[in-house]
């Protein structure tokens, strides 16, 4: 047994635990326990550096170390948020009993956790096609936690969508069976990601191709890439804020790992420009359609929910134009804006008990703290200098020019505007102004309110001033890992 | 001969969904296309199913042959009024999208190269007709049932795409749709019966609240 199996067995103990444990205050200790050990284990794999066995089924690559320690890093956050929430929650829903809501909750949290390692861990693409799956499923439950008409509706489109979309990623996977099956030699090749990318002399180009493609809007519907985002402004704003920011900053990253590992093998088979043009395409538009709705839109975790959309969007450009340190560096800095955001837009729901930007005024005087974060969170989501976004957003751009696609600079310039003009005309305006007068009674404050979104917007500036070595070192082979293919 | 008769018979199935209009006919029909499939994957592989993988296509086969269209017909039973299909795209439109998407995956099957080991490209056709007949079932229709009915067809259609193309490593396969069914069904029937008594009816054209502009 090593660290890999302990990552994998340590969330799926939790979650099965949380799910049968009666005492609700013994559930939560054991979910954030189970957190910080998790996120342990992750700091222990990430100084102990990758290794990954090419016969191995899990393992651990540059790539899957630097997935997992924003997975892990934005949980641990996360799971304390879901207590404070679940502790708001008590007199609305019943938490006592077995089995209650509330045990399924946090035992669906850690099971998502389980899911969400599996899939970066695993080294075989039907067994990562598995885990996404997994995501899938242990998620539902967390959107659909107030079984309230309108989480209902996100859910079911959540799971049909989503359910779709691993469909076509299945069909991805048989493509690459059949590449595989023209060469006699590769007859009981075993489908892990070294492997393929050892014989991808002998696969079959065409059908990597296709696999390339169905991988793309397979994981690409789960990644939130336009036109397959449509379940992601609806499950965003209708979870609980907490597993909204687990949902933009962990899982998205998830299914995009599957497409860059679709896409390296693409390179391998000599077959890059077919899914740069792809990919470029697809960035694009979510790019462009994120800012449009952004521009118009009247509830604030809708809007952050788009926002994730453009930055799914940067990262396939990113994968597009071979700018790999950029993209890994930018999958970092999204996780960690977009997690603060998330959370403070928790703390002003609990405050305001509306999704509506009309209805929400005056947070720099109800909530002081919240309102500075609020703002705050908006430069650094939107790539003002000295937040982090900016510098891998700037890291992106360069390499759009350097690669001379100067129409796709000219639309992601575009496309960027439009979200800040969008933004700026929505965000401040909730901090500013006189609060509403009927607003409700004020629930008591707690510091870990701010001190989480604060946490995570530190780091934020704090990559934006000056990249520590260990983390420069992690995304730096996680880059070059895709551009060695 | 007996593979190119269970293809016809899921090809004229997938085509009968299109055209159905009552949803208790409909589940008959996924189920016996499951069925149809399974057999054809069992005698298209090169050699007979070892234990273990021969355990998996009975545990799939009870599932998308028995045990869904039970848990299916139960919640037609005590959700829903009217049996009829409710289509959002008509039964005639629906039959000649079907007509263009078998047109459509012969061109394209009769195009790709095909791995040696004896696959007729008009079984690939049929296996993409039936999954974009999936995909007409979840986009056209207003129940929730059909939707769900509809993922099982797309689902169908996959599995003989697997067998057809990839008969070298059905384990891997058979757990894959396994796994998808858990969520296909299971999820989507407990979710069936929330929407139902949160709404009091499982349209989904009526689930409609959550949107831009």
């Amino acid at each position: 047994m090593n660290s890999e199996h302990l990552l994998l067995i340590e969330p799926l103990l939790g979650g099965l635990l949380c799910g049968f444990l009666p005492k609700v205050r013994l559930r939560r200790m054991v979910l954030v326990l189970f957190a910080l050990g998790h996120f342990a284990l992750t700091l222990v794999c990430v100084a102990k550096g990758s290794d990954a066995h090419p016969g191995n089924l899990i393992g651990l690559d540059a790539l899957s170390l630097l997935f997992l320690l924003i997975v892990s890093g934005l949980f641990l956050p996360a799971s304390i948020a879901t207590v404070r929430y679940l502790s708001q929650q008590e007199e609305k829903v019943s938490s006592r009993t077995l089995f209650s809501r509330e045990s399924i909750f946090t035992g669906s949290l850690l099971l998502f956790l389980f899911a969400m390692t599996l899939a970066i861990l695993s080294r075989h693409i039907g067994l990562f096609w598995m885990a996404v799956e997994g995501t899938t499923l242990a998620s539902a439950p967390l959107i659909c936690y107030h079984r309230s008409p309108q989480t209902l509706e996100a859910a079911w489109k959540y799971l049909l969508i989503c359910s779709v979309g691993i469909a076509m990623a299945l069909v991805g996977n048989i493509a690459l069976m059949v590449a595989a099956a023209f060469d006699p030699a590769l007859e009981g090749l075993s489908l892990g990601f070294t492997n393929l990318l050892q014989h991808a002399g002998q696969l079959q180009p065409v059908w990597v191709k296709i696999s390339f493609v169905f991988f793309l809007v397979g994981y690409g519907t789960k990644m939130g890439l336009v036109p397959m985002h449509t379940w992601l402004p609806d499950a965003h704003s209708e979870a609980p804020s907490p597993v909204s920011a687990l949902l933009s900053g962990a899982l998205l990253n998830c299914a995009f790992l599957g497409i860059i590992r679709g896409n390296m093998l693409l390179g391998a088979v000599g077959q890059e420009r077919f899914g740069q043009e792809l990919l470029l395409f697809f960035g694009l538009s979510s790019m462009l359609v994120a800012g449009m709705f952004i521009i118009r839109q009247t509830g604030y975790k809708r809007m952050l929910a788009y926002s994730s959309v453009e930055h799914m969007g940067i990262l396939a450009v990113a994968l597009a134009c071979g700018a790999s340190f950029g993209g890994m560096y930018h999958a970092l800095n999204h996780s960690l804006a977009k997690g603060a955001l998330f959370l403070t837009a928790g703390v002003i729901l609990s405050r305001y008990r509306t999704k509506n930007i009309d209805e929400v005024t005056g947070i720099l005087k109800t909530r002081p703290i919240i309102g500075t974060l609020w703002i705050l969170g908006f430069l650094a989501i939107c790539g003002v200098p000295p937040f982090s976004v900016f510098g891998s957003e700037f890291m992106i751009m360069t390499g759009l020019a350097t690669s001379g696609n100067w129409v796709a600079l000219g639309l992601m310039l575009l496309a960027l505007g439009l979200v800040f003009v969008g933004m700026a005309a929505l965000m401040p305006r909730m901090a500013y102004g006189t609060p509403p007068a009927t607003l409700p009674e004020a629930a008591p404050a707690k510091p870990v309110d701010w001190i989480l979104p604060a946490l995570l917007l530190g780091m934020s500036l704090l990559l934006g001033l000056w990249i520590p070595e260990p983390i420069h070192h992690l995304i730096q082979s996680a880059a070059l890992q895709i551009g060695n293919g | 001969m007996i593979t190119q008769l269970l293809t016809a018979a899921i090809l004229l199935l997938t085509l009968q969904m299109l055209g159905s209009a009552r949803l208790g006919r409909l589940i008959h029909a996924v189920a016996l296309q499951a069925g149809a499939m399974i057999l054809l994957g069992l005698f298209s592989v090169p050699e007979w199913p070892n234990w273990h993988e021969g355990l998996l296509i009975a545990v799939t086969a009870g599932l998308k042959c028995a045990v869904f269209p039970f848990l299916l017909f139960r919640a037609l039973r005590e959700t829903v009024v009217h049996r009829e299909v409710e289509p959002l795209i008509g039964y005639a439109r629906s039959l000649f999208i079907g007509l263009i998407l078998l047109g459509s995956g012969l061109w394209v099957a009769n195009r790709l190269p095909l791995p040696p080991g004896g696959i007729e490209p008009f079984q690939l056709a049929i296996a993409l007709t039936t999954m974009g007949a999936g995909f007409v079932l979840i986009v056209g229709r207003v129940k929730a049932i059909t939707q769900t009915i509809g993922y099982l067809v797309l689902e169908n259609g996959i599995g003989m795409l697997g067998f057809a193309l990839a008969a070298g490593s059905p384990l891997f396969i058979e757990l894959g749709v396994l796994l998808d069914i858990f969520v296909g069904v299971f999820v989507m029937g407990i979710m069936m019966l929330d929407i139902n008594r949160e709404f009091d009816h499982m349209d989904t054209d009526k689930l409609s609240e959550l949107r831009d502009v």
